[in-house]
C-alpha cells in the first residue's frame, strides 16, 4: 500500500481501491459520533490565553461574508487583524448580490427540519462528494448565524406576529430559508461589515482597500504573510502575519461570462496552489438555470434572477427545431415543457445542475429560443391566469423590472427568456477539518476552499457557509494553530518576502512590456467560451483533451501579444485584470484535468460517457468516492494527484433521483 | 447608434483635469452603459492610448461600485437604476453625452470617473451597527419586531453606498447615506441601546469629512438607485435632537 499517487496522466489508473487515504491528507476529522465531533474538536484546540491573543497578528484576504465576519470575529477575540480587498470598500465584496436566502436548521416551521435533515440534505444535494463530518457542523452552527444576524440588526423579513419568516427554496421539502426580500446576501454583508468596521473603529483591524494580494510568501513552509500591490499607487509591499486566512471567493469568471462581480478572480488562491496549498474538485462548478440570455458579443457579464421564478413560471421550448413563430402564436400542443415531462414530480422545481442540463440539451437541439438560439422560455401566463397579474407583481415585480431593464421585453405580455450561466465553483483550495490547507498557518474559507458542497450546492448554502465559517469555526481553530506552532521571529525584510517582491515586480514589468496586439478582454472572451464549450454544463473525454491542447497554445500567445497600456505605479485597471487572467489561464488547465481524470458524473460535472439510460448523471462510487486535491509540480500539464477518500457513516449512498 | 461622448479625463489627484471628446460607432441599444464604456476602452488599448478609469464591479445594481454623472445626472437619471444597469435603448442616436465623476469635496478624485468613497466607510466605522459580539446572543425569535417597523428598516437598509446622493446634492451632503443607516437600526429594537451614541458620532464624522447639510431640496432621493426615501433624514435630525437634550454620548 502506498501512501502516495504520482498520477499525472489523466484517466489512468483511477481503478486501484481507495480504501485508504493518502498521507498528506490528514483531515483531522475528530473520532466520535457525528453529532459530538465538533464539540469534541472545540473542547481539544489548544486555547490562547485572552491577554496573548494581542501578541498574534492574523492576516484575512477578502471581505465578503467569510473574510469581513473572519475580521471582524479575530479581532473581538483579541487578536490583531489586516484585512485586504480589492473594492474600494469592504462593503462592496460579491456576497453583495445573493439573492435568495440563507438556510438554517430553526424548525421554526413545525414541519419536520432538524440538524440532521439540513446535513441529509446537503450531503445529497451535493451527490455525495462531500466530507460527512463537515456538513454535519455546517448545519449545527447554521442556527447561531440567524441568532448572530438578528442580533446585529439585519432586517430579516417578519410574519404579522413580529416573528422571523422562512420560505422553502431550491426544491427543499422544509421551509428552512431566512430571507430580507431579494437582498440576503446584501443584508447579511452590511451586518458582517458593520461588525468589521465596529473593529476598524477600535483599531484592532486594519483595512487594507484597493489593495490586491499578488503572491503567498512562506518561511520554513509556514504561510506568514503576502505581498500586494496597492491598486491607486502600484506599490508593491509586503504584510506579515503568524497566519494567513484566504477568504477570497471562487473562480466562477475563468469562463470570462458569469454571474460574478467583474472584479472575482483566482489569483489569491492561485498564487497559493502554486506555493504548495492543493486545490480540490477544480472541476466541481455550478450553472444557475436561470439567468438572462447573452444578448450579443459586448457581453460583460450574466444576470441571475432568483430561481424562486421557478415557483411560478413554466420552462418551455417549441416542438420543432426552427419554429420561430412569436411565443403567443405557438400553441399548447406544439410546445414541449420539458422539465414538466421528464420530472413529473419536481417539474420546473428540478435541482439547479439537471434544469441547466436540460436547458443545454434543447438548445444543442436547435430548438433554443431568441438570439443565437441559446434560450428557454420561463412563462407566468398560466400563474397569471391562476393568480391574477397583481399576484405576480407583488411576488415578483422586482425581479420583472430587473428583467425588462436588461432586456427591454415586457415580461407580463410574453415569456421570458432564460438561460444557464455559472454561478459558483464548489472547488477550491483543499482544507481540514479546522479549514487549514495543506501550508501549515493558511487557513481558507467560505467559497474559496473546496468546502461542504461536494459536486453541487443547494439554493442559500453559500451564504450559511461563508458566515459558519467565518464567525464560528476559524476563530476556533486557528487559536490552535497559533499556540502549536513555533514561528522563527521575522520583519518582512526577510529574504522570503524580498524574494517574492521581485518575482512580482518582474511579473508586472513583463506584462507591461509585451505591448502585441490583443486586449487582456480579447484573450479572456476566448479562454472563458473554450472552458464553457469543453468544461461547462457537459463534458466529455474528446473535447476536454482539445481543450488542453488549446489552453497552452492560447496562454503562450497570451505572453507573447497581450497589449497592456500605462504604467505599474499608477492606478492601472487593464495590468490588474492582465494579472488575473494570466492565473485564469493556469486554472482552466487544472479544472480540465480534474475533469477529464474524473470519468463519472457527479452533480456539477457531468461526463457524457457516464450516464443512465435516460440521461441522468450516473456516479461511479467505488472508484471515484473521494476529494481529488492536486499538488503543483512546477509543470502545469502535470500536477500530482492525491487523493481523500470519502467515508459515509451516517446517510446511505443513493442515485439522486427528481422523477 | 453613434454618440459622442465628453469624457472626464484626469491622471490622478494632483494634476488638473479636461473634458476629451470621443466618437463611438455602433453602439447597440442592447448594452449596458458600462458595456458601451468597455467598447470604448478595447477602441483607446488598441489606438495605443490609456482606456477611461471607472469604478465598477458587479454590474447588477446592488454593490454600489459604480457611478457616473451623465449629462448631469447621477446614476444617467433613469429612476432607481446604476449606471451599470442603465441600457443604451434609453439614449438617441447621434446624441452627445457628458461623464463625468461624483463631485464633493469629500470625494477626491482618484483617476479619470473613479472618487475615494472611503469618507463613507468613515462614517459607518463611527457607529452604524449594533456593538454585539459573534457568539452568546439569544435566540433570533426572542426578539420579536413589528413587521411594518422591519420592512420600513429594510427600506433604509437598501442603501449601496454609492453616494450619488452626495454627487447629486448642491451642497454635497451625505444625509441621505447617513441617515438611511440611522433609521434602519434605529427603527429595529436591537438598535435602541445605542441610538443616541450612534446618531452624535455618526453626525459629528460627517461633518469632519466635509460633508455639506441638507436644505431640502430632495435631489438625493430622485437620483438613489434604491429610492431610500427622503424622510430618514428628518429622522435623524430628530434622533440627534432628543440625543442632544438627553445627554446621550
Amino acid at each position: 500500500m502506498t501512501t502516495t499517487d504520482t498520477t499525472t496522466t489523466p484517466g489512468v489508473d483511477v481503478r486501484r481501491p481507495l480504501e485508504f487515504t493518502d498521507a498528506r491528507l490528514n483531515a483531522r476529522i475528530p473520532t466520535g459520533p457525528i453529532e459530538k465531533k465538533w464539540e469534541q474538536r472545540q473542547f481539544d484546540v489548544k486555547l490562547v490565553n485572552p491577554t496573548n491573543k494581542r501578541r498574534y497578528h492574523v492576516i484575512v484576504v477578502g471581505s465578503g461574508l467569510a473574510g469581513a465576519s473572519a475580521s471582524a470575529t479575530l479581532a473581538e477575540l483579541g487578536y490583531n487583524v489586516s484585512c485586504f480587498c480589492y473594492q474600494d470598500s469592504p462593503r462592496r465584496a460579491h456576497s453583495i448580490a445573493a439573492q435568495g436566502g440563507i438556510n438554517a436548521a430553526k424548525n421554526y416551521r413545525n414541519d419536520g427540519d432538524s440538524i440532521f435533515r439540513l446535513f441529509y440534505d446537503t450531503v445529497k444535494g451535493g451527490d455525495f462528494r462531500a466530507r460527512e463530518a463537515n456538513v454535519y457542523r455546517l448545519a449545527q452552527v447554521s442556527n447561531n448565524i440567524i441568532d448572530q444576524c438578528v442580533a446585529q440588526g439585519v432586517p430579516f423579513a417578519r410574519e404579522y406576529s413580529g416573528l422571523l419568516d422562512n420560505r422553502s427554496f431550491g426544491g427543499a421539502q422544509v421551509s428552512r430559508t431566512f430571507y430580507a426580500r431579494g437582498q440576503t446576501g446584501q443584508q447579511l454583508l452590511l451586518g458582517a461589515y458593520q461588525a468589521l468596521s465596529h473593529q476598524i473603529e477600535l483599531g484592532k483591524v486594519k483595512m487594507f482597500p484597493r489593495t490586491e494580494m499578488l503572491d503567498l510568501v512562506l518561511i520554513d513552509g509556514h504561510a506568514r504573510g503576502i505581498v500586494t500591490r496597492d491598486m491607486v499607487t502600484g506599490k508593491i509591499e509586503s504584510h506579515i502575519g503568524d497566519a494567513v486566512v484566504l477568504a477570497t471567493g471562487g473562480y466562477s469568471n475563468v469562463f470570462y461570462l458569469s454571474t460574478n462581480a467583474k472584479g472575482c478572480n483566482t489569483s489569491a488562491i492561485w498564487r497559493a496552489h502554486r506555493r504548495g496549498a492543493f486545490f480540490a474538485n477544480p472541476c466541481y462548478t455550478q450553472i444557475h438555470p436561470t439567468c438572462i440570455p447573452v444578448s450579443g458579443d459586448h457581453q460583460s457579464k450574466l444576470t441571475l434572477m432568483s430561481e424562486s421564478l421557478r415557483n411560478d413560471g413554466r420552462v418551455w421550448v417549441p416542438k420543432q427545431a426552427g419554429d420561430t413563430r412569436p411565443p403567443p402564436q405557438i400553441p399548447e400542443e406544439d410546445r414541449d415543457y420539458y422539465l414538466e415531462r421528464k420530472y413529473p414530480s419536481f417539474g420546473n422545481l428540478a435541482p439547479r445542475d439537471i434544469s441547466s442540463r436540460a436547458a443545454k440539451e434543447v438548445c444543442d437541439n436547435g430548438r433554443g429560443v431568441g438570439p443565437g438560439g441559446l434560450g428557454v422560455y420561463l412563462d407566468f401566463t398560466d400563474a397569471m391566469q391562476r393568480l391574477g397579474e397583481a399576484a405576480i407583481r407583488e411576488r415578483y415585480g422586482n425581479l420583472f423590472d430587473m428583467y425588462e431593464r436588461i432586456t427591454g421585453e415586457n415580461p407580463y405580455a410574453q415569456p421570458m427568456r432564460i438561460y444557464p450561466a455559472v454561478h459558483y465553483t464548489m472547488g477550491g483550495l483543499w482544507v481540514d477539518y479546522d479549514l487549514m490547507s495543506t501550508i501549515p498557518g493558511l487557513f481558507v474559507i467560505g467559497e474559496a476552499n473546496f468546502s461542504d458542497h461536494g459536486a453541487n450546492r443547494l439554493g442559500a448554502s453559500a451564504l450559511m457557509q461563508g458566515l459558519a465559517d467565518g464567525y464560528f469555526i476559524l476563530p476556533y481553530t486557528i487559536g490552535d494553530y497559533l499556540v502549536g506552532s513555533k514561528l522563527a521571529k521575522a520583519d518582512t525584510s526577510h529574504a522570503a518576502f524580498r524574494e517574492v517582491e521581485s518575482e512580482i515586480q518582474q511579473r508586472v514589468e513583463r506584462l507591461l512590456s509585451i505591448n502585441g496586439t490583443r486586449t487582456v478582454d480579447s484573450f479572456h472572451r476566448e479562454l472563458g467560451k473554450l472552458v464553457w464549450d469543453e468544461c461547462g454544463m457537459a463534458r466529455n473525454d474528446t473535447g476536454l483533451r482539445r481543450a488542453l491542447a488549446r489552453i497552452p497554445e492560447l496562454r503562450a500567445e497570451f505572453w507573447e501579444n497581450v497589449k497592456v497600456p500605462g504604467e505599474g505605479n499608477d492606478l492601472n485597471q487593464e495590468l490588474e485584470k492582465a494579472g488575473r487572467v494570466a492565473d485564469f489561464f493556469e486554472l482552466a488547465e487544472l479544472m480540465c484535468l480534474d475533469a477529464l481524470h474524473r470519468t463519472e458524473s457527479c452533480g456539477g460535472h457531468f461526463r457524457e460517457e457516464s450516464q443512465t439510460e435516460d440521461g441522468e448523471a450516473q456516479r461511479d462510487d467505488e472508484k471515484f468516492s473521494y476529494v481529488a486535491a492536486w499538488e503543483y509540480t512546477g509543470k502545469l500539464e502535470a500536477p500530482t494527484l492525491h487523493r481523500e477518500h470519502l467515508t459515509f457513516e451516517n446517510v446511505k449512498l443513493q442515485q439522486r433521483s427528481y422523477k | 447608434m453613434n454618440l459622442t461622448l465628453q469624457v472626464w479625463r484626469q491622471k490622478n489627484a494632483a494634476t488638473p483635469g479636461k473634458y476629451v471628446t470621443y466618437q463611438l460607432a455602433d453602439v447597440s441599444p442592447d448594452m449596458s452603459f458600462l458595456e458601451m464604456l468597455d467598447v470604448l476602452n478595447q477602441e483607446l488599448i488598441l489606438k495605443g492610448e490609456e482606456p477611461i478609469a471607472f469604478d465598477h464591479d458587479c454590474r447588477e445594481g446592488i454593490c454600489g461600485a459604480c457611478g457616473v454623472v451623465i449629462n448631469g445626472l447621477a446614476h444617467g437619471g433613469q429612476r432607481g437604476t446604476t449606471a451599470c444597469q442603465l441600457h443604451m435603448r434609453h439614449f438617441k442616436d447621434g446624441e452627445t453625452l457628458t461623464l463625468e465623476p461624483w463631485r464633493a469635496k469629500a470625494f477626491p478624485v482618484i483617476k479619470d470617473l473613479i472618487v475615494d468613497r472611503s469618507a463613507l466607510d468613515r462614517i459607518i466605522q463611527a457607529g452604524g451597527y449594533v456593538s454585539v459580539s459573534a457568539g452568546g446572543v439569544p435566540d433570533a425569535n426572542t426578539i420579536a419586531v413589528p413587521k411594518e417597523n422591519a420592512e420600513k428598516a429594510m427600506d433604509a437598509a437598501a442603501c449601496i453606498g454609492c453616494g450619488a446622493c452626495v454627487a447629486a446634492c448642491p451642497n454635497a451632503s451625505a444625509m441621505l447615506f447617513t441617515g438611511a443607516k440611522i433609521a434602519h437600526l434605529g427603527l429595529l429594537p436591537q438598535g435602541q441601546i445605542e441610538r443616541g451614541r450612534r446618531v452624535i458620532h455618526m453626525v459629528e464624522q460627517m461633518d469632519e469629512e466635509g460633508f455639506g447639510g441638507c436644505t431640502n431640496i430632495g435631489e438625493c432621493t430622485a437620483v438613489c438607485p434604491k429610492e431610500i426615501p427622503l424622510d430618514v433624514i428628518a429622522r435623524m435630525n430628530r434622533d440627534l435632537l432628543v440625543a442632544k437634550i438627553t445627554g446621550a454620548s
